[in-house]
This record gives C-alpha cells, structure tokens and sequence, in this order.
C-alpha cells in the first residue's frame, strides 16, 4: 500500500503533513490494549458495583422511569440496518430509516394532538430549552416565563442556552403543589417571548393546562408544554389545551434508564411554527417511477445548508431511541397506552393512600397524580431513604436536593413494574424507616 | 406501495397484555376537565405484524454492517457487538440516573475512567461528559468561552471560523449569541493566515477549527494561528469530528486548542443509530475548568467518586443527568480493547487507507476528472471535485453519488466542503480492507467510464435501489409529514 502511494513508510505520511512540533513524541499514557474477553469481565465488574432497577425495588423517577422495555425493542434496536447507518442523506437507500421517523412524527402528533412532529431531538430537559430558542426566533421577546414546577435539569438547561443569547429567565413558583396562577399570570407581559410548564409537574401534579395556556393568550409568547407521554392516554392532549410547542423526555416509551441516557426527546408544535422547527424531518414523496417514499425534508431550516441562520445546531440526534419509541407506542397500541394510563392512574392513588396512612408521612399536596406523587416525611429524607435501600427498596427521589422549598419532600414514582404488593412492601419499610429516624432522633434530643 | 404501520392491522389487535388492576378501582381521580376524550390513534397491530414490519423495513435500510460507507467527516468505522453485549448490562442499562453515587461506583469510575482516557488523547486536563452530540459539545465550548471572558468582565462579540467549517460550527455561534465572521482558506488548503491576522482582535471571542480540517489537510500553520488567537486574547476551539486521524499522533492540547469535542459516535464506534443517538464530550484547559457544566466527578481521598452539583461559576447544565451513559460504556470498551497502541494504529491505519485509496483513484485515471482539491497527500480523509467530470462528462457529483448505489456502495459526502465545486468528500477509516478500497477504487473509474459513453446511464441513476430518485422539491413544497387519517 505504501507503495502505491509513493512513500517509503507510515512516519513519512505524517511527516510530510504535521509539523514535528506538534506531533506526540511518546506513547499515549493509557492502559495497554485488552482481548474481548477481558473487556467484558471488566465491564461486567463495573455493572456488578451499581445498584440498578434489577436488584432493588425502585420508586425513582423524576424524570426517568422504570417501566418495562419488550423484547421486540431490543430486538428492532439491535439489527445491523437501523443500528448502524448513518442519518438518510441517501434516501434511495434508506427508506426503511426514513419511514420510521415519519411513522415516529405521526405517533408523536397523536400522542400531541399537534399537527407537526421533528424526528426527535437529545432528550427532554434540554428540548425544553430548544423551545425557548424557537420561540427567540418566532418573536425575539427578551423573556422567558418558566413554572417551578418544570423539571429542575430542563431549568438549568434553559439557563444556560438564555444566558448565550441574552434572554432573562423568570421563575413562577408553585402553591399547593402546581403554578401559582396568579404569580403565573402576573409574570407574563409584552417582553414574554416564551411561557413553560410541565405537566404532570415535577411534584406529579396535574397542572390546569388550559387555565396556564389562557393566561399567555393576550401576550406574545409561545406556549411551551413539557409533557411526561405515558400519561397522555388518558390526559388531555397539549393540542387541545392552547399549547403551540409540546416537547418532553421520551425515555418512558421504550428506552432504558442507561443512567440517564441516551434516550430521545420530542418535540411537537402547531403549524405555525414548522419552518421554525429544530432537527430533521421526514417527509412522503414519490421516486422517478411514481413509487410512494420518504426524504428529509424542510432542510433549509437546519445547519448543513442554512448554517449561522439554521433554527438549530442540532445535527446527530436520536434516531434509534425514537425508534424505540414508535415501537414501544406499536406494542401498547391504541387501547395499550389508555390501559397503562388507568393502571397507573389507579395504583398511584392506592399508594398515595397506603403511604400517607404510615405515621410520620404526609402529602406534600392535595392535586390529582397520574404517576408519580410527593410526600412530606418528619425524619431526615436521605437518611430515610438510605434506610430504605439497605432493607432492599428505593422509595424515590429526595426533592430538597433540588428545591431548598420542600426539605422534607420525597417524590415516589410508579411504573407498571410496580405491583400493590410492591407498594404495600414499601409502606411497611418506609414507616419502619421513618419510625426509626423519628426515635434516633428523639433518643439523641 | 410500501404501507405505514398505521395503515396495517384491525381494531382490537394488539400485542401488549397490561398487568391486572390488583387495586381497588376507585371512580373519579381524574378531574373530567383534565381528561382526554378521544384516545390517541396508535396502531392496532398484533406482535408479529409489528416484527414483521419493522423488520421488513429493515431491509430498505443500506447500512455500515452490510458495506463500505465512506461518507466523509462521519468515521463510519465498524461497530464491534461487544460494546452493544456490555452496554446491555443491567446494571449498566437499568440503572437510574438519580441513584445515590454511592450505590453507582461502577458507573462512576467507568466515567472517571473515560474522562481521563479522552483527556490524555486531547492533550487537555480536565473532561465533561454531559453534551449529547458533537453539535451540543460545540454550544458548550462557546458557552464556555462566554463564560471565561464575562469573568474576565469581558464582553466579546464575534466568533471566526474558517469558510470549510462544518454548518454546525456558523449554527453553534449564533445560538450562543455571537456574530459569525468566516476566515478564507490559504493555497494549501489551511487557514488564510493573513485573514486571521486581519481578523483577529480585542472583539473576538473564539476560534473554531477543525484539523485536520474538512478538506483532509492537516493546518502546518496551526502554533502560529494558536499564537495569534492567543495574542487577542480568544480561545482556540477544536471540533473533534475528525480526530480519527491523529489519536496518538498529535493531542489538539499539544497544537494549543483550549477546548476540544469528541464524537463517541464517530472515532469511538458509538453506533451511529441511523441519526443517533450520539455523545460529544468536551476536554478543556486548566484556566476554562471551573466553568465546565455541572455537576462534575469527583474522587474523595479514599478512592470513592461523587457527584459535584456545586459549581459556583459552572455555566449551568445542557441536558439532563449526566450525558449519554450508554455511550460511554460503548466507547470505554473501544478504549479499553484498543488501548494506547491500537488508537494510534487506528489513526495510522485510517490515513494509510485514505492515501491508498487515493493513489488506487489516481492511478486508475479517476484524477483526471476528479482531481484532488488541494494538496497531494491527505489525512483519514480527501475531498475531489466534480467539476471537470460535469464538465467533460455531462454528469454531476450527485449522479456519480446515485450510480454508487448500484455498485452496492455508500456515496461519500457530497456537495461539502462548500468551497469546493461539486466535492466529493471520502472517509474510508480505518476497519476497510484493502480489497474493498480496490473494489470502491474500482466502481468510481467504472462509473466515469461508462459516462464517457452515455451519462444517461449515471443521470437516471439508481436502479437497482426500493426506490428511485425522489422528489425532494415537491416533499418541501407540499409537506406530507405525519400520516392521515
């Protein structure tokens, strides 16, 4: 091969092109190469040294969840043809990725009940901070309006895009445990380029959507909804509640936990804001012969060729996780995801109940779940928690480590995977827990 | 005619079995006002036509486990299955996100680990996991310098990058608030050193660069250009896409970038997923550190790591979590199989590749219709120009791209770098045999042959494809997007 080239070694390749100055005159300083076996005792080794979802019995959500991932995702996700292609920039050879995402948008719209769907952005936290930016350039108002109640990370994100472009973020905090609606409505003027909430909120609280969308309704601010999809069999939709920008985590549709990703985000809109609409988009046509097919499509919106006037930077995005995503929606099927949505509905009133009823607990709030549910507890919450897992449960998530408001607060997540015996395991162990930090501190008082 | 998913099955079919109510049901919890009145139109399908499809659609898809692939700036290097066995793990893929640190010490360290790998290939201190692809690594190396010079109490506005930039670069500037200016390319294909010159002053905030950069060449001029970002009082920023070409041979740390990003999902086989999911963590020197997102590892004295959320100067987070840990596995295992002598080989083996497929192009007389753009050797990559071929030929760039389809070929990058007319941008990598560099060698003087001819042949291209050429314009004229129903 050197040869055919015209060199008479590898050194003289590089020689030639990067000057010695800058060249690493030393072996890289990292550990010597190992045969596959031994790659996969040692990540095997790794796996053993954390506690997941597989060997305790997890109530953790806020934001991630635990729910069961069929056979047939794994499956789909593992085959040569849709791992390993690179984005369809050859659609003549790339129907089969091209037709999922125009199949994942049509879900994505249904689930909405908004009319335009992209093929999925990284995730949740930061599609939410992507909606500001469609909003800064739908109207290019200084504000961005954003409930307490929306996840703390997809706050911090939208932080730290704003403070790039100059815009100011105004926090709304909750009452009772959903947006204050009067600080909400007081919060929005004629500078509002944007408003956000989540619903279910962080707390698991069901928002009054409509009332949050209505009070945007004489400003110009797009209306931003971050929506937890399992539920959105049986709430109703952001389409029909005034929202004009629906995106969320779509890691509950099919996607494992993997410590937080990867996973995918949606992002959902009206059609006002099509050609405003971040990441690739799918699109029906027809080939030379008159054959029904599929392109990506409205590509004067994105980097490649609009470059420092793209509505985005986004370029690899999530295809796999959304496939995962269409999928998962396929195996609930129509009347799959409304069943999943009154399990769930029922078994997180069942155990807001049982666990309320344990001594030292209360709720944190009254408003309806769907989910996921927040306790006060009158003990430490982390060393409640602590005394939780080494008796072999995960109750959920402390809130204090995020909001300084709700010290005492536990967030405790439900996914089909938990059973009424799981819940009634968790109030025996939670009240023990909490009965033996209340003692340990009233011995030490 | 190919039907969608939503056009198969019948009412009633389906393939989930919901858990049984073991509660009481209890009328009621939902407010009416809050309820959905008609259920969201998913497919209706039983299990096997659901594999069915999805597997048929499968095979519409041309992808890297089933041939050559060597679209240009993607490193569409092979995927070896371990990485997908060990990522499955469920202690890797089941563990959530918000667990104590103290029950996630093999994720941790595995983190740790990776960080400290990808800081010494950077040639940097200190490494951040969290951004979600190469475009996102970008936005926080820019955040990042914003924040650096508004400590310094310093507001710059501009940002240059060069006119062969990646569009994510231009796309990253204006997203962070800066105004883009573009620097013009030298001779030798490399940075005009006297544009920079022209350029660079107190009101630029960052350099972004690419080297080797898109058209293949490694910029010679690169300590004086550091020199002269420096001199302002800018920071260097290296966008990692085409850091297969020199792991092990050259650190961008060493060449005097300050902020350097990676693509897992290219020079570390993360899968490319058909458009993701990918990883872009990002290495910095040691003055931007305290700006990096949070929360960051830490490891305590007695050898255990933590979360670190408090970060006072932190420009905040970019994502949930703590990035694509899924990745991250994938791409320590690659780093652990290869370890510091098979990276270097790999860069080596991918320049070798894309010289030797060069050479095979130039001896085959390929040249004389798609010269080299610039240079004579290249780096794991090489950019020719379709413009003597239309010329002389009667066929484009795109039509050569088409009829590759039919040789059971994956076209490389066509129509970018920008300034070069008709480009044609080619990444064989590393895992390519040198068979297969023959045959694609091969294909293209075949193609050119052939158009000399009749260009018919290549302009009515592909035929062999599920589908023909399609009509893009009418896709964005009219956009169908989502199924009717």
């Amino acid at each position: 091969m050197l040869s055919e080239i015209g060199v008479r070694s590898l050194d003289e390749l590089f020689d030639r092109q990067i000057p010695a100055a800058v060249r690493l005159q030393r072996p890289l300083d990292l550990p010597a190469g190992m045969a596959e076996q031994d790659v996969y005792e040692h990540l095997r080794a790794l796996a053993a040294r954390n506690t997941s979802a597989e060997d305790e019995i997890s109530f953790l959500g806020a934001g991630m969840y635990d729910h069961y991932v069929p056979a047939v995702v794994d499956m789909l996700m593992e085959r040569s043809e849709f791992l390993t292609p690179y984005t369809p920039y050859q659609p003549e050879i790339s129907q089969g990725g091209l037709q999922v995402m125009f199949e994942y948008q049509t879900a994505i719209s249904e689930l909405t009940a908004l009319p335009v769907s992209n093929a999925s952005v990284y995730e949740g936290p930061s599609a939410v901070a992507a909606a500001a930016y469609l909003a800064k350039l739908a109207n290019g108002k200084p504000k961005v309006v954003v409930s307490r109640g929306v996840h703390p990370h997809a706050r911090a994100a939208l932080r730290t895009l704003a403070a790039g472009y100059g815009h100011e973020v105004v926090e709304v905090g909750l009452r009772d445990g959903v947006t204050d609606a009067a600080a909400w409505a007081g919060a929005i003027d004629q500078d509002t380029g944007a408003v956000i909430f989540q619903q279910p909120n962080f707390l698991g609280a069901v928002e009054d959507a409509a009332a949050l969308a209505a009070a945007a309704k004489d400003s110009p601010a797009v209306v931003v909804g971050s929506y937890d999809p399992i539920p959105l069999g049986i709430l109703k939709p952001p389409g029909e509640v005034g929202v004009d920008v629906a995106v969320g985590e779509g890691q509950s549709l099919g996607n494992r936990l993997d410590f937080g990703g990867p996973s995918f985000g949606y992002f959902a809109a009206t059609d006002a804001y099509l050609r405003r609409m971040p990441g690739r988009i799918a699109g029906e046509t027809h080939d030379v012969d008159g054959k029904r097919g599929f392109v990506l499509t409205l590509q004067t919106r994105e980097q490649h060729i609009r470059r420092e006037k793209a509505t985005s930077n986004i370029c690899t995005a999530q295809a796999l996780n959304a496939l995962a995503g269409v999928v998962y929606l396929t195996w609930l099927g129509r009347h799959g995801l409304v069943e999943l949505g009154e399990l769930l509905l029922q078994r997180t009133h069942y155990a807001r109940e049982a666990l309320t009823a344990v001594d030292g607990v209360e709720a944190l709030h009254e408003q309806p779940v769907v989910r996921e549910f927040a306790l006060r507890l009158d003990a430490p919450v982390d060393r409640v928690i602590a005394r939780c897992q080494d008796a072999g449960i995960n109750p959920g998530f402390a809130i204090g480590r995020e909001y300084d408001e709700y010290p005492d607060g536990l967030l405790v997540a439900l996914t089909e995977r938990r059973s009424k015996e799981h819940i009634d395991r968790l109030a025996d162990i939670l009240g023990a827990a909490v009965a033996a930090e209340r003692h340990s501190a009233g011995v030490s008082a | 005619m190919t039907q969608t998913i939503f056009e198969k099955g019948a009412p009633g079919r389906r393939a989930f079995t919901c858990p049984p109510l073991d509660v009481p049901a209890v009328d009621g919890l939902l407010p009416e006002a809050f309820r959905r009145a008609q259920e969201p139109r998913l497919p209706e399908v039983s299990e096997p036509e659901l594999v069915r499809h999805y597997v048929n659609l499968s095979k519409r898809n041309f992808d890297l486990d089933s041939g050559f692939y060597p679209l240009g700036s993607c490193t569409m290097k092979h995927n070896p299955r371990l990485h997908e066995r060990v990522a499955a793990l469920p202690g890797h893929s089941r563990l959530h996100p918000l667990q104590d640190p103290a029950r996630a010490q093999g994720a941790l360290e595995l983190m740790w680990n990776l960080e400290r790998a990808l800081a010494e290939v950077a040639g940097l201190p200190h490494v951040s996991l969290q951004p979600s692809a190469g475009s996102h690594g970008e936005l926080a190396g820019v955040l990042l310098t914003k924040a650096l010079h508004a400590d310094h109490g310093e507001a710059r506005t501009k940002v240059l990058t060069p006119d062969t930039a990646h569009g994510t670069n231009p796309a990253t500037v204006t997203m962070a608030g800066y105004e883009l200016v573009k620097l013009g390319t030298n001779a030798d294909g490399g940075v005009d050193i006297d544009d920079l010159r022209a350029k660079a002053d107190e009101t630029v905030a960052c350099l972004m660069l690419t080297n080797p950069n898109t058209l293949g060449i490694f910029d010679h001029n690169i300590e004086e250009i550091a020199e002269i970002v420096h001199e302002v009082g800018a920071t260097l920023y290296y966008d990692g896409a085409n850091l297969n070409a020199v792991m092990g041979i050259s650190r961008p740390g060493d060449m005097g970038f300050d902020i350097v990003h990676f693509n897992l999902h290219k020079s570390f086989t993360q899968p490319h997923g058909g458009g993701g999911p990918g990883s872009g963590p990002i290495a910095v020197a040691e003055h931007i550190e305290p700006y990096l997102p949070r929360p960051v590892i830490v490891q305590g004295a007695d050898g255990t790591f933590d979360l670190d959320d408090h970060r006072p100067k932190s420009i905040g987070k970019l994502r949930g979590f703590q990035g694509n840990y899924g990745c991250f596995v994938r791409s320590y295992a690659y780093i652990r199989s290869l370890g510091a002598e098979g990276l270097k080989d790999a860069s080596e083996t991918a320049v070798l590749n894309a010289n030797y497929l060069l050479a095979r192009l130039r001896t085959l007389g390929a040249l004389n219709k798609l010269p080299l753009a610039y240079g004579e050797l290249c780096m794991h990559e090489f950019v020719l120009s379709g413009a003597p071929m239309k010329r002389d030929l009667q066929i484009r760039t795109l039509d050569l791209a088409k009829r590759l389809l039919d040789h059971g070929f994956h076209p490389p990058t066509v129509y970018f770098p920008l300034l070069v007319d008709e480009a044609l941008l080619i990444e064989p990598t590393e895992t390519e045999t040198r068979e297969t560099l023959d045959a694609f060698a091969e294909a293209l003087a075949e193609i050119l042959r052939e158009a000399a001819d009749d260009p018919s042949v290549a302009r009515n291209a592909p035929y062999s494809t599920p589908v023909r050429r399609l009509d893009e314009a009418a896709a964005a004229k009219h956009p169908v997007i989502r199924q009717a129903f």
